[in-house]
C-alpha cells in the first residue's frame, strides 16, 4: 500500500511538472483559487492520496450501518425513492385543500403545509398585526374548524403530513390529532412531522413567540407526548434550511443545525426523557444550494457527525437514535426574478445533489418563487423534476453513487472538520441557546450573507440573468395572487365561530391551560382540550404569552 | 430661532428631532439655540447607562423606560453606537430593544453615531440631552457605546451614572475594567439569573464597601434581569436615592456648575477651533506657516504665535454666530 | 467630513426574512451612512414615529411576505397625516411588477426588487438626498 502511494505521489508530481505547469501559460485556469461556498479550497485534481488516511470502516461503513456516511438505509432508493413532498399552502383552508388534492392526484406522496405568518406567530386573523398578512405566505388557520376544512376528504391514515410550524407547533399538532379523531383515525396511525424548531427561528427565520426557556419546554412536552402516543410522528425537524436562506455557508448551515440538535437532546434529557425513546423521532431539514459537490459532502458529513455525537456523547444505543434522517428543499434564495424559467435548471441541479446526498424527502422549488407564490403550472414542473431524477436518470439504482470519489470523500472530511470547529466554538460559548443570546450565529450568518452579496456585485460570483447573460425581458404574467377579499372572509368566519362555540368550555379550558403553564406538567393534554373546545390559536397562544412572556430580538450589530 | 425654541418647548417631535440633527451636524447656529434652551432644561435628571458591549444596556434602558412611564414620568433616550472611523457610517441598532416605546408620546428615542469622537460618546449627546429636556422630558437616559473612554465622558454629562455589569463565563471581579468602580453612582448587575451572578454581586459589594469607607454616597449594587424585569423597580429607586442625595448635599448644584464651566471652556475652544480652521484655510495661513516650520525658518511655537497675531489683527467675524469682538463682552 | 445621510431600514409586518434588510444596512453603513435598524415586526406607526424621532432623510422598507400592498401605503398615509413630506421612502422585497405603479402612486419613490445591487440603491439615494443638515 505504502509502496503504491509513493509511486502515485511521484506520478502526480511528474504530472504536475510535465503536464499541468506546461500548459498553464497557454491555458491558464479561470481563477487563481477555486473555493466552495464555505471557502474550502478545491484542487485541480484529486487522487487516492487525498483519501489515504480515511479508514473505510471507521469513516464510511456500509449503508444502514454506523456512522451512516453512505446512507441510513441498506438499499436506499433501490427499495423506495425519497418522499416527494411539495410545500404548499395559501389563502384559505378551502383553497389549500384543493391544491393538496391536485398534488396528490399527480403523484405527490406526502403533504407539506405552509401556514401564513399570523398562524406561525400565534395571532388570529383579526389581530391588528395580522392585517395584510392573512393567507399570504401560507394558509390561515384560526381554529380546529379551519384545520377540519384543510384536510377534508384527505384520509389522515393514508398520507403523511409535514407542518412548517414552530412556536405554536404543539397547538397545530393538537388540531391535527383532533381532525384525525373526527375521521376515526387514531394517534398511532398518524404519520408526519412538525417543524417545532424554535432555535433556528431566533437565529434566522423570525417566527418566534416566547423566550428560549419556555419554548424549549413546549418542545420537550411534544417530544414526550409523541414518544408515548404517536409512534409514527417526527416530533421535530431540526432545520438548517432557513439558516442557509438567511445567507450562511454550507458549513455554517450544518454546524449550527447540529448544535441546535445537541441543545434539544440536552433539554429532553434534562426533562427526564430517555434518549432512545425520543431520539429516533428527531429529523432534520437541509437546504440544497448551488455548489453541487459541497452540498453532497454536507449531507454525508452531517450523517457522520450526528451518529458520532449521539453515540459517543449521549450514549444512545438504539441504531435509530444515531441516524440523521432529513428532508431537503432546494434553495429559494438562489432563484432569480430575471429569466425565471432558468430557475427550473437550478432546481434540478440542487435536487440532484440532495438525492446523491441521500435525502429521505424532497421539495423542489417552483420557478416563479422570486416573483410570487407558485402557480399550479410551476408546481407541476417542480414535481416533475423530481420524478425525472427518480425514474429516468438511473441515479437511484445504487447506494451513494459518489462514495469513494476522491474529491467527494476529501470534501466530506473537510466539511466535517470545519463544522466540528464551529460546533466546538458554540460549545465553548455555553451551547446553542447561550450563543444565540450572544448573537454569535446571527453575526456569522450576517457576515456571510454580506460577503455573498458583494461577490455577486463584483461579478466574482456569476448569477445567470443577473450579472451575466442578461436579456431584455417582459415582466412575467399569470402570477398567482391572493385575493384581498379572502382576508375579510377569514375574519368573518372567525367571528362566526366565536359566536357558535360554547364560551364556557373555551374559557374553562384556557384557564386550566394557564394554570398548568405556571407549573411544570406536560401541556399537550390541556392544549388538546382547548383545541377540542374550539379555542382559537390566538387565544391559546395568548394564554401562554401571559405566563411565558415574549422573546425580544437581539440587536446584533 | 424664536420659532424653533417655541416649538421645542412645546415638545414638537419634528422640531426636537431637527434640533438634535443640528447639534449632531455641528451646525454653527446650534450655539444660539442651546443658549436659548438652557433655562428650560434644568428640571430633567440625566442618567448615564454605561458598561461593556453585550451587558444588556439597551434592554435595561427599555425596562427602565417602562418603569418610569408607569410612574407617570416622560423619558428621552439617547443611544450611542460607534461610527466607523474610515467611512463615517454606523449601524444604529439599539432601538431594536426599545421599539415598544416608539409610538408613546411620552418617550423620545434618538440613535447617534460617535462620529469621530475619540471617547466613544457622541460629542452631541450632552447637547441632545438638553434639547430633550427642554422638550419636556423628565428623565434623560444616555446609553453609551461601552468601549473606549465613554464611561469617563458620560460622567461629565450625567447627573447619575449607572454602570451595568454582567457575570460572564467564569468572570470575576478582576476582569472588570480598571477605573470603572470610581465612575459608578449605581451598579446594575444585569443577567442576574446567570450562573455566577450571586458570587459576583457579593464580590462587587465587598469591593464597593471597602472603597467608600465613610464617603457620603456609597454606590448600591442592584441585581437585574431584563427578561422578566426583576430588579428594575429597585434600580429606579436607587437612581432616585442618588438624585435625592445630590440635591440634599448640594452636589447637584456643584456638579452642574462644574458642567457649565466645562461647557463654557469647551465651547470657547470648539468655537475658536472651528473658526480658526476656516480662517486659516482661507488665508492659507496655516499652510504657509507649516511650510516655514518644515524649512526651519521658524519653530512651531513661534509660527503658532504669528498665526494668532495675524488672525486677531484681522478681527473676529463669523457667519452664523456673530461675534463682534469686544462689544460682546461689554454687554 | 460631510454629515452622513441618516436612513431607517425597516421591516413592516410579520415577515421574518431579514437577510436583505441586513445586507443593505451593511452596504449603506459601509458607504458612510448612519443606518437605523429597528428589527422585525414593525407596525407602520412604529416606523413613522421612528423616522421622525431619528430625523432620517430616507426610509427603506423591506417586506417579502406579500403584505406590502397593505403595509407600504399605510406607512405613506401615516407620514402624510404627520405632515412629513420630505422623507424619501424606498421599497424592496418580493414585489410583483404590477404592484409597482400602485406603490409609486401612494408616494413610494422607488421600488427595488430582489437582485438589485446595493450600488444601484446607493446611487439613487445620493442623487436624491440634498445637502444634509440642520434645515429647520
Amino acid at each position: 500500500m505504502e509502496q503504491k502511494n509513493r509511486e502515485l505521489a511521484a506520478a502526480k508530481e511528474q504530472w504536475e511538472k510535465n503536464l499541468r505547469e506546461k500548459i498553464l501559460p497557454r491555458f491558464p485556469e479561470r481563477k487563481e483559487r477555486f473555493l466552495t461556498h464555505s471557502e474550502i479550497p478545491v484542487e485541480t485534481l484529486y487522487t487516492p492520496l487525498d483519501t489515504e488516511n480515511t479508514d473505510y470502516l471507521e469513516e464510511l461503513g456500509m449503508p444502514g450501518e454506523y456512522p451512516y456516511t453512505r446512507g441510513v438505509q441498506p438499499t436506499m432508493y433501490r427499495g423506495r425513492t425519497w418522499t416527494m413532498r411539495q410545500y404548499a399552502g395559501f389563502g384559505t383552508a378551502e383553497e389549500t385543500n384543493r391544491r393538496f388534492k391536485y398534488l396528490l392526484d399527480r403523484g405527490q406522496m406526502g403533504l407539506s403545509v405552509a401556514f401564513d405568518l399570523p398562524t406561525q406567530i400565534g395571532y388570529d386573523s383579526d389581530h391588528p398585526l395580522s392585517f395584510g398578512e392573512v393567507g399570504k405566505v401560507g394558509v390561515a388557520i384560526d381554529s380546529l374548524k379551519d384545520m377540519e376544512t384543510l384536510f377534508k376528504g384527505i384520509p389522515l391514515d393514508k398520507v403523511s403530513t409535514s407542518m412548517t410550524i414552530n412556536s405554536p407547533a404543539a397547538v397545530l399538532m393538537a388540531m391535527y390529532i383532533v381532525v384525525g379523531e373526527k375521521q376515526g383515525v387514531s394517534m398511532e396511525q398518524l404519520s408526519g412531522t412538525i417543524q417545532n424548531d424554535i432555535l433556528k427561528e431566533y437565529i434566522a427565520r423570525g417566527t418566534y413567540i416566547y423566550p428560549p426557556e419556555p419554548s424549549m419546554r413546549l418542545i420537550t412536552d411534544t417530544f414526550e407526548y409523541c414518544s408515548a402516543h404517536l409512534p409514527n410522528w417526527n416530533s421535530i425537524s431540526i432545520s438548517g434550511y432557513h439558516i442557509r436562506e438567511a445567507g450562511s455557508t454550507a458549513v455554517q448551515e450544518m454546524a449550527f443545525t447540529i448544535a441546535n440538535g445537541i441543545a434539544y437532546v440536552e433539554a429532553a434529557i434534562k426533562a427526564g426523557l430517555d434518549i432512545d425513546e425520543f431520539a429516533p423521532r428527531l429529523s432534520f431539514f437541509f437546504n440544497a444550494h448551488l455548489n453541487f459537490f459541497e452540498e453532497i459532502a454536507k449531507f454525508r458529513a452531517a450523517r457522520r457527525i450526528w451518529a458520532r455525537i449521539m453515540k459517543d456523547r449521549f450514549g444512545a444505543k438504539n441504531p435509530k437514535s444515531l441516524m440523521l434522517r432529513f428532508h431537503t428543499q432546494t434553495a429559494g434564495c438562489t432563484l432569480t426574478a430575471q429569466q425565471p424559467d432558468v430557475n427550473i435548471i437550478r432546481v434540478a441541479c440542487q435536487a440532484l445533489s440532495a438525492v446523491l446526498g441521500g435525502t429521505q424527502s424532497l421539495h423542489t422549488n417552483s420557478r416563479d418563487e422570486a416573483l410570487a407564490l407558485p402557480s399550479e403550472d410551476s408546481v407541476l414542473i417542480a414535481l416533475r423534476t423530481q420524478q425525472v431524477i427518480a425514474y429516468e436518470t438511473g441515479v437511484t439504482d445504487t447506494v451513494d453513487p459518489l462514495g469513494g470519489s476522491y474529491f467527494v470523500e476529501d470534501l466530506t472530511n473537510r466539511v466535517e472538520k470545519a463544522a466540528m470547529d464551529y460546533i466546538n466554538r458554540i460549545e465553548a460559548i455555553g451551547g446553542a441557546v447561550r450563543a444565540i443570546e450572544e448573537g454569535f450565529q446571527q453575526m456569522e450568518i450576517m457576515d456571510s450573507a454580506y460577503k455573498y452579496q458583494l461577490e455577486i456585485e463584483s461579478e466574482e460570483r456569476v448569477v445567470i440573468g443577473v450579472n451575466r447573460f442578461q436579456i431584455e425581458e417582459r415582466s412575467p404574467q399569470d402570477l398567482l395572487r391572493v385575493d384581498p377579499v379572502l382576508e375579510e372572509n377569514q375574519r368573518r368566519k372567525l367571528s362566526q365561530l366565536k359566536q357558535e362555540r360554547d364560551p364556557l368550555a373555551v374559557s374553562g379550558s384556557l384557564d386550566r391551560l394557564k394554570e398548568a403553564a405556571t407549573g411544570t406538567g406536560n401541556l399537550m393534554p390541556l392544549i388538546l382540550e382547548a383545541v377540542r373546545a374550539y379555542a382559537t390559536l390566538g387565544e391559546i397562544c395568548d394564554v401562554l404569552r401571559d405566563v411565558f412572556g415574549e422573546y425580544q430580538q437581539k440587536a446584533i450589530f | 430661532m424664536e420659532e424653533i425654541l417655541k416649538k421645542v418647548f412645546s415638545g414638537d417631535r419634528r422640531t426636537v428631532a431637527r434640533a438634535i440633527t443640528m447639534v449632531e451636524n455641528r451646525d454653527p447656529r446650534r450655539y444660539r439655540m442651546l443658549a436659548g434652551l438652557r433655562s428650560k432644561a434644568s428640571h430633567a435628571l440625566v442618567v448615564g447607562i454605561t458598561g461593556s458591549p453585550g451587558a444588556g444596556k439597551s434592554a435595561l434602558v427599555d425596562r427602565l423606560t417602562t418603569e418610569y412611564r408607569r410612574k407617570g414620568l416622560t423619558v428621552g433616550i439617547i443611544a450611542v453606537d460607534p461610527s466607523s472611523p474610515f467611512t463615517g457610517g454606523a449601524l444604529l441598532g439599539d432601538r431594536i430593544r426599545m421599539q415598544q416605546h416608539a409610538t408613546d408620546p411620552g418617550v423620545f428615542i434618538r440613535s447617534m453615531g460617535t462620529r469621530g469622537s475619540l471617547g466613544g460618546l457622541s460629542r452631541a449627546a450632552g447637547e441632545a440631552a438638553q434639547i430633550l429636556a427642554a422638550g419636556g422630558k423628565d428623565i434623560i437616559l444616555i446609553e453609551t457605546v461601552g468601549v473606549g473612554q465613554s464611561e469617563m465622558e458620560i460622567m461629565k454629562i450625567a447627573d447619575t451614572t449607572v454602570v451595568v455589569l454582567t457575570p460572564g463565563a467564569g468572570d470575576s471581579i478582576q476582569t472588570i475594567k480598571a477605573g470603572i468602580m470610581e465612575i459608578a453612582d449605581v451598579f446594575a448587575l444585569n443577567k442576574a439569573d446567570l450562573p455566577g451572578a450571586r458570587r459576583m454581586a457579593r464580590e462587587v459589594r465587598v469591593m464597593v464597601e471597602t472603597n467608600c469607607h465613610g464617603a457620603p454616597w456609597c454606590p448600591p449594587v442592584i441585581e437585574t434581569v431584563t427578561i422578566n424585569g426583576q430588579g428594575v423597580t429597585e434600580l429606579v429607586q436607587a437612581i432616585e436615592n442618588h438624585c435625592q442625595y445630590l440635591t440634599e448635599s448640594g452636589k447637584l448644584e456643584e456638579q452642574r456648575r462644574q458642567r457649565v464651566l466645562d461647557e463654557l471652556s469647551e465651547t470657547i475652544i470648539s468655537l475658536f477651533g472651528e473658526w480658526l480652521g476656516r480662517q486659516g484655510q482661507q488665508q492659507g495661513l496655516l499652510t504657509s506657516a507649516a511650510k516655514q516650520i518644515a524649512s526651519g525658518q521658524v519653530d512651531l511655537y513661534g509660527a503658532a504665535m504669528a498665526v494668532l497675531q495675524e488672525i486677531f489683527a484681522g478681527g473676529l467675524k463669523e457667519e452664523g454666530y456673530s461675534f463682534s469682538g469686544q462689544e460682546a463682552f461689554k454687554k | 467630513m460631510t454629515n452622513p445621510v441618516r436612513i431607517l431600514v425597516a421591516k413592516p409586518g410579520l415577515d421574518g426574512h431579514d437577510r436583505g434588510a441586513k445586507v443593505i444596512a451593511q452596504g449603506f453603513r459601509n458607504a458612510g451612512m448612519e443606518v437605523i435598524y429597528t428589527g422585525l415586526r414593525q407596525t407602520p406607526e412604529q416606523i413613522v414615529h421612528t423616522a421622525i424621532q431619528e430625523d432620517v432623510q430616507v426610509i427603506a422598507l423591506s417586506c417579502l411576505s406579500g403584505a406590502h400592498r397593505y403595509l407600504f401605503p399605510k406607512v405613506m398615509e401615516l407620514l402624510k397625516s404627520e405632515g412629513v413630506d420630505d422623507i424619501i421612502v424606498l421599497a424592496g422585497g418580493v414585489i410583483p411588477e404590477e404592484d409597482i405603479a400602485n406603490l409609486k402612486e401612494a408616494g413610494i419613490r422607488e421600488v427595488f426588487t430582489s437582485g438589485t445591487p446595493i450600488k444601484v440603491m446607493l446611487e439613487f439615494i445620493n442623487e436624491n438626498t440634498g445637502p444634509v443638515g440642520g434645515v429647520l
